[in-house]
């Protein structure tokens, strides 16, 4: 799972308000390569909730973007690209949990893939 | 006994290891979906500016779909709730993101971000209650009203699916509406049984012109000769209620074909110099079964 999904997705469980950023616990991250594409980064700026990003991006060993969301003047920067797209596109979660910010309940990663799975009483 | 999986045991008990091992391999399976995929995706009508849209898979389970939505060059991100579909998906190394989940739990995902969502023959599911907890129509709701509040605006949904009878697609058009999409059902050559491909066209938002139902493909008499309803490009979309087509009233030959179809047949066979049997009152009748 890469940060793009982690940073759309929230804790569904029913009663919860704030069921988002899920937070992340990381025991394996791997590194995959995926083709620069600009105009996909300058179309997700606007939806990206920049602090769960960088956030995110720290846990997963990558603490190379502004903590504070930048101007969207940065866009013109390759460099700010290069970072954002790395961080956005390229980190994935191998293993680990996924954990909601209001209950503690853990969703677990394995092989990549969050099981989201509520229980009976949970939906 | 009934081929409709469906009916046969709960999505994520169906779709085991051996039943997703065999989804792959069949090169008619995979044909099938990439077919179905590529017109789903043709249906959401996304903007011609060549930017990669961030769109939903659901049900997206062996990655077949997934791989028309990456060769169009867009990101997705897939549900399913078969993990054994989802390892399958892994080991084609598909570009999208995998969850495991469950639609009818309603989609936990942050609201008006999403650009578009397909899903190939996986609604139909949601009308079972495999569990004593389920209750179709609540996972109905939860359904369709997470995903109307995840999609942006004028953002569009397309299903392929394949509704076991009027009342089932009626009920899962109803908790669309509800939910506040609008939209339509897109019947692909709806005259015949074959080639016959049902899409449920759903848009974000209220109803304007991006919300007019799309054509349907077949409904030209180009491909099907004994079409009738040809030249006005309104009849071109068969709408969801079926009410126009009165099943029950027709008499079905075994074959399902009625007395007026066989006529047509027979009168075009004519045409074309070809002997043929000639219309009495026992035309398109069932047979007796003999001893
Ligand atoms: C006909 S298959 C579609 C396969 C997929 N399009 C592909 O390319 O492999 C239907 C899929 O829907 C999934 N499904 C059924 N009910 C579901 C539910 N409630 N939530 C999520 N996925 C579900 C099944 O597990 C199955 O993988």
């Amino acid at each position: 799972m890469r940060l793009l999904t982690h940073n759309m997705l929230s804790s569904n469980i029913k009663g919860v308000i704030n069921g988002f950023p899920l937070r992340i616990e990381a025991e394996r991250v791997v590194e995959k390569q995926v083709d620069f594409n600009p105009d996909f980064l300058k179309n997700m700026f606007s939806k990206i909730d920049w602090k769960a990003l960088a956030d995110a991006s720290k846990i997963m060993g990558y603490p190379e973007l502004p903590d504070e969301l930048p101007d969207s003047s940065l866009l013109d920067s390759d460099e700010f690209l290069h970072k954002f797209h790395h961080a956005l596109l390229e980190l994935h979660l191998e293993e680990g949990a996924l954990v909601c910010p209001e209950t503690g309940r853990r969703f677990p990663v394995n092989k990549g893939i969050p099981n989201m799975l509520l229980h009976e009483d949970e939906v | 006994m009934s081929s409709r999986p469906e009916l046969q045991a709960p999505p994520e008990i169906f779709y085991d290891d051996v039943e997703a091992r065999k989804y792959t391999s069949s090169s008619r399976i995979v044909g099938i979906q990439a077919e179905l995929s590529e017109r789903a995706l043709e249906l959401l009508a996304l903007p011609d500016d060549g930017i990669p849209r961030l769109l939903l898979d659901i049900g997206c389970g062996s990655g077949l779909s997934g791989e028309t939505i990456s060769e169009n060059g867009h990101q997705w991100i897939g549900l399913d709730i078969s993990r054994s579909m989802l390892d399958v998906a892994l080991e084609r190394e598909t570009d999208g993101d995998l969850i495991l989940g469950d639609m009818g739990q309603g989609l936990g995902l942050r609201p008006g971000l999403i650009d578009g969502a397909i899903s190939i023959s996986a609604v139909q599911w949601l009308c079972n209650a495999d569990k004593s907890c389920h209750e179709p129509r609540l996972r109905l709701k939860a359904f369709f009203g997470s995903l109307y509040r995840c999609l942006g605006r004028g953002a569009r949904a397309v299903f392929q699916l394949y509704p076991e009878n009027n009342a089932q697609r009626e009920l899962i058009l109803s908790f669309a509406m509800r939910a506040g999409f609008a939209g339509g059902v897109v019947i692909d050559y709806p005259h015949s049984s074959k080639k016959r491909k049902e899409y449920l066209v759903l848009t974000c938002g209220p109803p304007s012109l991006s919300t007019a139902t799309p054509r349907a493909k077949g409904e030209d008499g180009s491909s099907c000769s004994d079409d009738e309803s040809s030249g006005d490009e309104e009849n071109q979309t068969v709408c969801i209620s079926d009410r126009h087509r009165p099943r029950k009233k027709q008499k079905l030959t075994k074959k399902g074909k009625t007395r007026a179809w066989v006529l047509k047949k027979k009168e075009k066979m004519r045409s074309k110099g070809n002997v043929v049997p000639p219309d009495s009152k026992y035309t398109a009748r069932k047979r007796k079964a003999h001893f």
